[in-house]
């Protein structure tokens, strides 16, 4: 059983970049839904892209941060 | 072994002359120092990233002195362009962040606004053409930098109590929450922080160099007699290319965004909310 087991959930190659595409999964949507809201409120209040513009920025960065650290992860923990 | 040695010794390699891709890694970045000395048992290693980071400090210092060293009511050339990257600063960042205490603040802003930008701006110079902000220490650096301007100026401000009581404990949640909220805040706005302001700009910088030099290598690689290789290497022309003015766009952004981050910071030192 354990040598089937070990013989099915073998995983070979750069397990990192599989680690990285999951990582970038919840970030990808954050940063689509920022983006898609804040192009929708500056279409509804063109006179605050200002304050939308850097609002959204600012969430941007934050939720980037995610996919950011799932991309060093590899290289820190890799070998 | 440096990036450039690396390259130019798979530099033969082509599709169908039985070498695999010869895919860059992280070693890319590193680079052999060009000159090192002691000074009391320490070796210090100047390095291309290193020479860099001096050209960059000099371009900045001495672009803005030409701009603003004969200042004059009704700018004119040069004294324009320092003008408006001055009022970027002011009002984009530091006045909207931080309010009419972010006046005080604008200086330090500023430098890190520009300083970065060149840095990061030196990845697609031709001849320089690395970013010296993915060498990790350099946003560390900067980030502390930050970390070390915001805390004591806010213990300054606010007094030590009310800041970190700021800081840790978000008003109007029921008092059982704290216990969750307290080591999730201390973890978040004092640990993470510095490391998340740091990693953002080196992760982006060494992704976008990563990418950038893939798709070159890709373009020397598949350039080789048969169709798919001259389609190949033609479309991986292209997109390193297109990469490049996408790289600006992005260079200029994360230089936005670490100013940005640094007057929120500031802003939750100077303002008690």
């Amino acid at each position: 059983m354990s040598l089937l087991a070990e013989q099915v959930f073998q995983v070979t190659g750069s397990l990192g970049s599989i680690g990285y595409g999951l990582a970038a999964i919840g970030p990808g949507i954050g940063v689509g839904i920022i983006f898609g809201q804040g192009v929708q409120a500056i279409a509804r209040q063109p006179e605050a892209y200002g304050v939308i513009r850097q609002n959204m920025i600012l969430g941007f960065a934050l939720t980037e941060a995610l996919a950011l650290i799932g991309f060093v992860a590899p290289f820190v923990f890799g070998k | 072994m440096s990036g450039s040695a690396l390259l130019a010794a798979d530099s033969s390699c082509h599709l169908n002359s039985g070498c695999g891709f010869p895919a860059p890694d992280a070693t890319i970045f590193n680079y052999d120092a060009i000159w090192q000395f002691d000074i009391a048992g320490l070796t210090f290693h100047i390095t291309k990233p290193m020479l860099m980071l001096w050209i960059a400090a000099a371009v900045v210092v001495v672009f803005f002195v030409l701009a603003f060293r004969k200042a004059v009511v009704v700018p004119r050339g040069i004294q324009n362009i320092g003008e408006y990257g001055y009022l970027f600063v002011r009002d984009g960042i530091a006045r909207d962040t931080i309010g009419v205490k972010g006046d005080a603040f604008v200086p330090v802003l500023f430098s890190f606004f520009f300083f970065i930008w060149v840095l990061n701006f030196m990845s697609i110079v031709p001849f320089l053409q690395f970013p010296v902000t993915s060498r990790f220490a350099i946003p560390l650096a900067f980030a502390v930098l930050v970390y070390l301007l915001w805390v004591p100026l806010g213990v300054k401000r606010q007094g030590a109590g009310s800041f970190f009581k700021a800081m840790t404990m978000p008003p109007d949640v029921p008092k059982a929450m704290y216990v969750l909220l307290i080591p999730i805040e201390i973890l978040s706005n004092f640990i993470v922080r510095p490391f998340t302001h740091s990693v953002r700009l080196f992760a982006n910088m060494f992704a976008g160099h990563m990418l950038i030099v893939t798709f070159s290598v890709a373009t020397w690689y598949l350039l080789s007699p048969s169709i798919i290789g001259v389609l190949g290497s033609a479309a991986s022309f292209v997109v390193t290319v297109g990469l490049t003015a996408f790289e600006m766009l992005i260079q200029a952004l994360q230089a936005y965004v670490f100013t940005l981050l640094a007057a929120v910071y500031i802003n939750d030192a100077v303002n008690a909310h």
